[in-house]
């Protein structure tokens, strides 16, 4: 590879430890900082600041920056980077997600690692560029067609845009998947302050390369490398494995198997449970108030903070609130989910959309549990006072 | 290079035998292009290693599986996006793109001209069967006016791209174009192609025995290559024609295929572009931050 990011440059390009900065823009320092060698993207509100923030810092550092001529060809760039043996990441909102739907699920299927940070908005259509929302929850986990897994991180705050960033390099790589950070517009455009992690205050992971020797590598198997793991070992582009990469369904070998249904179930199965055989290890939340709650949020990305703000009113009033906070929304926490529903009568999920998230909510929910959600659209958040009024609703 | 290695010891060195046999019917024009890629390849000495092969999809766009080396076989129309990540991150890669007509220039025409326009220095071979071949004989932006298709019954009432034309119009460094069955042009030309620095065109008129030619009435092959034939014309030919000859002479010639190399001109790829813009920033960062990183 020519093109090698240099992390001594990326920490001088992004200067101060300790910063105040928007949300896209902690999103590109956290792509610089994971190694990104390459990014391809279209501008779009309230994306757009990321790309302009790479195509300023990354050739100083050494990697590569294209705007390309719409999103489908952002994500068929970054897919085709990321065989050439870097980490590659685009950013995009709504209407840009959708259209990289096709090469999303290429990605899928063809276990390439790459970043996709969607700065979400609304719809459908272009709906309301300038504001936020939490359009493509669902997208992100149905969107392509056939069967599929997804791994998608939600940022609460700025520091959470450059951390989760990271997180989800390490993600894509250790997977070989896509991994989209579904942030909003209103965290993507807040100013907050960041500290910028230290060399041993992060951790990297990289995808690992095919090393068996050449006539007996399997491509599409388990690792070769790593018995026992169902992510197979990754022969980049030029390293002579001279493999076939095919959106078709493939064997093991990598070659079409168009009309064999073993091969096929084979491989949707490994491609699904190479993430959900970890949902557990994986599963990431944080817990405010739940030791004696009664009704809880269970929220995510930016309508967590007005959500916390409520429950800590509620509690001043003696109400007995508390918060679950998915900071990892795909695989979907399950178990998680229960647990909690058996422990509460109430589940409220406050979303910037009529509801998208409270459906997996729903469905993993004891029976006796009840889920609602409390939906506000328009591109502004909840306010607490609003999201109080639930609480003081659900507990007389 | 040796020029003494035949057919069969290419064909023994140069293709993925796991993925035989290969997909196209009897007398698809397609599986030349093969043969004239190896052999190019051959003559040039390049290392496979060293070479990606991308395409989208289509019965054309099926030939990378056939040539042993890395192969990325993306979605429909968007090869060349692709492609160019590949380059980006290792401009090192001799990256070749096979497309179809309709992969090239319907639903990846945006990437098309864009790929082009930036002159991202790789080889695009389209092997232009003026018809959607795969899906069944569907009409495509190259399907002459006329053309009868399963989306055309009753006669194609649409203009057709001429992809050279437009290859040339957006400043391509090179553009070729040769019916399939000329031995030795379309061999010179994808060596040609994939030495000249910069976007790089080499359209194979390929005839489809089975969607196009059956419901053409040009459905033997010998019929559809004698249509090839009399329909196309060497384009310094062709402008001698339209410069001096008789009128009856231009109204024959007008609307034929014109075949030749159109472009060839040495441009500075993108990213050799682009290596020397980092170069320089980081020259100056140096200079900066005191000398030292
Ligand atoms: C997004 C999408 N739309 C449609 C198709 C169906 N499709 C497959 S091949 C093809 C046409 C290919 O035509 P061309 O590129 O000319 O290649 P040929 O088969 O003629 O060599 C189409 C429409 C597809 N695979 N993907
Ligand atoms: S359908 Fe046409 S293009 Fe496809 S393999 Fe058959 S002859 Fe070739
Ligand atoms: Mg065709």
């Amino acid at each position: 590879m020519r093109y090698e990011l240099d992390p001594v440059r990326v920490r001088k390009i992004l200067g101060n430890k300790k910063q105040f900065i928007m949300g896209d823009m902690a999103i590109a320092y956290g792509g610089l900082l994971a190694g990104v060698g390459f990014f391809g993207g279209y501008p779009i509100t309230p994306a757009s600041e990321v790309a302009e923030g790479m195509a300023r810092m990354l050739p100083r550092a050494g990697g590569t920056f294209i705007q390309m001529e719409d999103e489908i060809a952002s994500m068929a760039a970054i897919i085709g980077a990321a065989w050439s043996g870097t980490k590659t990441m685009t950013a995009t909102s709504g209407p840009g997600f959708s259209l990289m739907m096709e090469n999303y699920g290429y990605a899928i299927m063809t276990e390439t690692p790459c970043v996709i940070a969607n700065v979400q908005r609304t719809g459908p259509s272009t709906g309301q560029p300038t504001q936020g929302a939490q359009g493509d929850m669902l997208q992100t986990r149905w969107g392509s067609h056939g069967d599929m897994m997804a791994i998608a991180l939600c940022p609460s705050t700025v520091q959470e845009c450059l951390d989760m960033t990271i997180e989800a390099f390490n993600l894509s790589e250790k997977y070989r998947h896509p991994v989209v950070l579904l942030a909003d517009g209103e965290v993507g455009h807040l100013r907050e302050k960041v500290v910028i992690p230290d060399v041993d205050e992060m951790e990297l992971i990289e995808r690992i390369e095919a090393t068996v020797d050449k006539d007996k590598f399997i491509p599409y198997s388990e690792s070769q490398t790593n018995p026992g793991s169902k992510v197979p070992d990754f022969p980049t582009f030029g390293s002579g494995y001279r493999s076939y990469v095919t959106g078709l369904t493939h064997n093991d070998m990598g070659f079409p198997a168009t009309d064999k249904q073993p091969d096929h179930e084979r491989l949707i199965n490994r491609l699904v449970s190479k993430i959900t055989d970890d949902r557990e290890k994986l599963t990431d939340v944080e817990e405010i108030e739940l030791e004696d709650a009664e009704i809880v949020f269970v929220t995510y990305g930016a309508s967590a903070r007005p959500a916390e703000s409520a429950v800590r009113m509620a509690r001043a009033k003696g109400i007995k609130a508390g918060m679950l906070r998915l900071k990892l929304v795909w695989p979907f926490p399950e178990k998680a989910i229960y647990e909690l529903s058996k422990k509460v009568s109430k589940i409220i999920v406050p979303e910037m959309s009529l509801g998208q998230m409270v459906h997996p909510v729903r469905e993993f929910a004891a029976k006796d549990c009840e889920v609602i959600v409390a939906p506000k659209v328009g591109g502004v958040m909840h306010l607490p006072v609003e999201l109080l009024a639930y609480l003081e609703e659900g507990s007389q | 290079m040796s020029e003494m290695i035949n057919q069969t010891e290419m064909r023994e060195k140069y293709l993925r035998k796991g993925m035989l046999p290969s997909i196209f019917c009897n007398g698809c024009g397609h599986g030349s292009s093969l043969d004239y890629t190896f052999r190019a390849i051959e003559e040039l000495g390049l290392d496979l290693d060293n070479m990606v092969f991308a395409s989208g999809i289509g019965c054309s766009s099926r030939i990378p599986g056939y040539i042993n080396a890395d192969g990325l076989h993306t979605t429909h129309g968007r090869s060349l996006a692709f492609a160019t990540g590949v380059k980006a991150a290792n401009p090192e890669l001799d990256v070749v793109v096979f497309s179809g007509d309709g992969d090239a220039t319907g639903i990846g025409g945006n990437h098309f001209i864009h790929a082009a326009r930036r002159n991202i220095d790789i080889t695009v071979i389209i092997l232009n069967n003026f018809i959607y071949g795969m899906t069944g004989g569907q009409v495509a932006p190259t399907s002459p006016k006329g053309t009868i298709a399963t989306t055309a019954p009753y006669g194609n009432l649409e203009g057709a791209f001429d992809i050279s034309e437009l290859a040339k119009s957006l400043g391509a460094a090179y553009v070729a174009r040769w019916p399939v069955f000329y031995p030795s042009q379309p061999i010179k030309s994808i060596k040609d192609a994939i030495q000249t620095k910069g976007f790089s065109l080499v359209e194979l008129m390929s005839p489809c025995p089975t969607a196009y030619g059956r419901r053409n009435k040009l459905g033997n092959i010998k019929k559809l290559w004698d249509w090839y034939e009399d329909n196309s014309i060497l384009a310094e030919e062709y402008d001698k024609i339209m410069n001096y000859g008789t009128d009856e002479e231009k109204a024959e010639t007008i609307n034929k295929i014109k075949i030749g190399v159109f472009q060839h001109t040495e441009k500075v790829g993108f990213f050799e572009a682009y290596e020397e813009q980092i170069a320089n920033l980081m020259a100056n960062d140096d200079k900066k931050w005191g000398g030292s990183k």
